[in-house]
């Protein structure tokens, strides 16, 4: 997964496919994450806030519970141990202080579930930034405890009540936000989408959780490598950011998508947010929406790496139900005491359906477990008491 | 190809001339005018094709026609409104310019629309479709310069002129690029935001008119925020032309109808005619 080319793509998808008013900041924007990226005191702060603030590196974990069950060997990249409990506050801290690098106090984001929002309003409340989030309305309200934390963290929640009122609606909102506002605020885009740099910046800032975890597979597996990476994939950045590290070895990499979201498989080509990339749309053009337990999945695009490595068959991009992510969620719970959020739910449905069939027994499979599931368990306990059998 | 897709080739030979958009606007220039173009959201109501008559009625020397799309970013909670009202009656792009072949505006159209429509039919088949509707122009506000010239060159092919926007931030380099590229008109955005009203004008509105007055012979319009005759007349000391969009749409989703329309138009026409 290396720099795309000057016009953001990644084989036939990416881009730039952004209003006139802001090409100036996404060329500023690239500019200074090339500069900040080659610069050894950028790297050496953000490192050190990955490590005393973020808490990094996240332990990799031998499931040795859930191993026995399925039958082959499952490691689970903690991530979801990171303060604020999700992969989302790699990419927020370098985006925060790229943001300050640039003159830029004010940020905006979207977000889905929440995950993304927190992290962003809790790097603003560190580099004492301004911060306004947007979230659809749908998702406000099954994620009132994270909208309760963003607003702790001084944070402004604007909840969006057009479209389908979920993540891509708050996309569509932040971005006119930012037409408005773009001299003085940064957008802080929580995924590996959106227009050039955006993709790029967002894989290289998630590129840690790949790096740690090749290196502690080299250390637990005597120098070799899993059989199988496997992550979910909404817009796909914490899947982009653990593919990094293990792309250019021979190992299989899934990126597990809701059903009522998978972008590759069930959409076509497709432009939106800012980039080319498979998109779930009608036949006329009219984007779709998503539909997924899932808020942080809840989106009709992909990040257009994905699109491309899917296109190249260097990464498979299978999908699970909901039906299967809620008996993993439980399983997860039971099996190792870690109860997982919704969307690396996900990432374990696929391996649980999979073990002994694609994934052949005694095979090791790396889990990115990007999230930490205290935000779902409310929804969770009402989708479990439908789905209970009757007794 | 099918018999309708041959059709549709044929069609559009017959009744594209190319440069239509530049032609009609630059003649209305140089009788003394200052240009107005309306927009109206395609398949907004039942009589919507009533509607962009009226604004030619009113005065209008080119129509808008927006083709709506499910996500418009660069547009305020207006014509977001319209393009919703419009979709949820089960408008697309084909009913829009199906409509809009039967219309005899007698001035040019220009189609406005998100390039994901375009990029779904096809860049090539969806600028003839535009062609054999009678749409002289197009106008797809997110794609940059970079990401266009593609596009382009299939709307050159179909004989639709693609008109650019340029916005208070772009430098000057890009802003030349933008006027020198731009065909029919070059599309000034009066403010950095999104479409929608505004109670008074921003002072980068006269800024925009004048940097691109002063790279270009194509007839300068400026869009976003003019609402009132007053504002036109304003912002027409430096452009040669207006487009007016969410306020006359505010009239439309508030229950007028062509009449309404016509009567909005007839009055900025009116001021921009007094000067």
């Amino acid at each position: 997964m290396v720099e795309p080319g000057p016009d953001g793509r990644f084989g036939d998808f990416g881009g730039r496919f952004v209003p006139e008013a802001l090409v100036p900041a996404c060329l500023e924007l690239e500019e200074a994450f090339r500069t900040a990226w080659a610069d050894p005191a950028f790297r050496g702060e953000l490192d050190a806030l990955l490590r005393d603030y973020a808490g990094r590196p996240s332990p990799l974990t031998e499931a040795v519970n859930l191993s026995e069950r399925l039958g082959v060997r499952v490691l689970l990249k903690r991530d979801e141990l990171n303060h604020t409990g999700s992969h989302k506050i790699n990419n927020v801290l370098g985006q925060a202080l790229l943001s300050r690098r640039m003159g830029k106090r004010r940020l905006v984001a979207e977000t889905g579930a929440g995950q993304h929002g927190v992290a962003t309003a809790t790097a603003a409340a560190l580099f004492s930034f301004d911060c306004v989030i947007y979230m659809g309305a749908v998702d406000v309200e099954r994620q009132a405890l994270n909208v309760f934390r963003m607003n702790l963290l001084g944070a402004e929640v604007r909840p969006v009540a057009t479209g389908s009122r979920t993540l891509k609606d708050a996309v569509n909102e932040a971005m006119r936000d930012w037409v408005s506002s773009v001299e003085t605020t940064h957008f802080c885009l929580g995924s590996v989408m959106g227009p050039h740099p955006y993709p790029w910046m967002v894989r290289e800032l998630q590129r840690v959780i790949g790096r740690e975890a090749a290196e502690q597979c080299r250390r637990m597996l005597d120098g070799g490598l899993p059989d199988v990476v496997v992550a979910c994939v909404g817009g796909g950045s914490n899947a982009a950011g653990i593919f990094a590290g293990f792309v250019d070895a021979p190992v299989r990499l899934v990126g597990v998508q809701p059903e009522g979201g998978a972008a590759i498989g069930r959409g076509v080509p497709g432009v939106v947010h800012g980039s080319a990339s498979m998109l779930l749309q009608d036949e006329h053009g009219q984007v779709l929406e998503a539909s997924s337990i899932s808020a942080g999945l809840d989106y009709p695009g992909v990040g257009p790496e994905h699109a491309h490595l899917g296109a190249e068959g260097r990464a498979e991009y299978p999908s699970v139900t909901d039906a299967e992510v809620l008996e993993a969620f439980a399983l997860l719970a039971r099996t190792e005491g870690i109860i997982p959020a919704l969307e690396p739910a996900h990432a374990l449905a696929w391996v649980v359906r999979e073990a002994g069939r694609s994934i052949p027994k005694g095979a090791t499979v790396v889990v990115n477990l990007c999230g930490r599931g205290d935000k779902d368990v409310a929804q969770v306990a009402t989708l479990l008491a439908e789905h209970a059998p009757p007794s | 190809m099918t018999a309708a897709g041959t059709a549709i080739g044929a069609v559009a030979e017959a009744r594209t001339v190319p440069g239509a958009l530049g032609v009609a606007l630059r003649a209305r220039r140089a009788e003394g005018a200052k240009l107005l173009v309306p927009y109206v959201t395609g398949g907004l109501s039942d009589d919507w094709t009533d509607v962009v008559a009226a604004v030619v009625a009113g005065g209008a020397d080119a129509v808008e026609v927006g083709i709506p799309f499910s996500d418009p970013v660069m547009d305020g909670p207006t014509i977001q409104e319209a393009s919703v009202r419009a979709l949820d009656r089960g408008t697309t792009p084909a009913s829009v310019l199906a409509e809009l072949a039967r219309v005899d505006a007698g001035v040019p159209l220009v189609a406005m629309t998100y390039y994901n429509l375009a990029f779904r039919m096809g860049d090539l088949r969806f600028a003839r479709s535009l062609a054999a509707a009678g749409v002289a122009g197009a106008i797809l506000p997110d794609l940059p310069l970079e990401e266009s010239l593609a596009w382009e060159a299939q709307a050159a092919e179909a004989g639709v002129e693609t008109v650019l926007l340029a916005a208070p931030v772009t430098p000057p380099d890009r802003l030349a690029t933008i006027a020198r590229r731009s065909r029919g008109f070059v599309y000034g955005v009066s403010r950095m935001g999104i479409t929608g009203e505004r109670a008074s004008l921003a002072a980068s509105a006269a800024v925009m008119a004048r940097r691109l007055k002063a790279v270009t012979d194509t007839p300068v319009l400026i869009g976003f925020g003019i609402s009132t005759p007053a504002q036109a007349v304003e912002v027409c000391a430096e452009a040669d032309g207006v487009v007016v969009a969410s306020a006359l749409l505010r009239e439309l989703l508030d229950g007028g109808g062509p009449q309404a329309a016509a009567e909005f138009v007839g009055r900025m026409r009116a001021a921009l005619d007094a000067g």
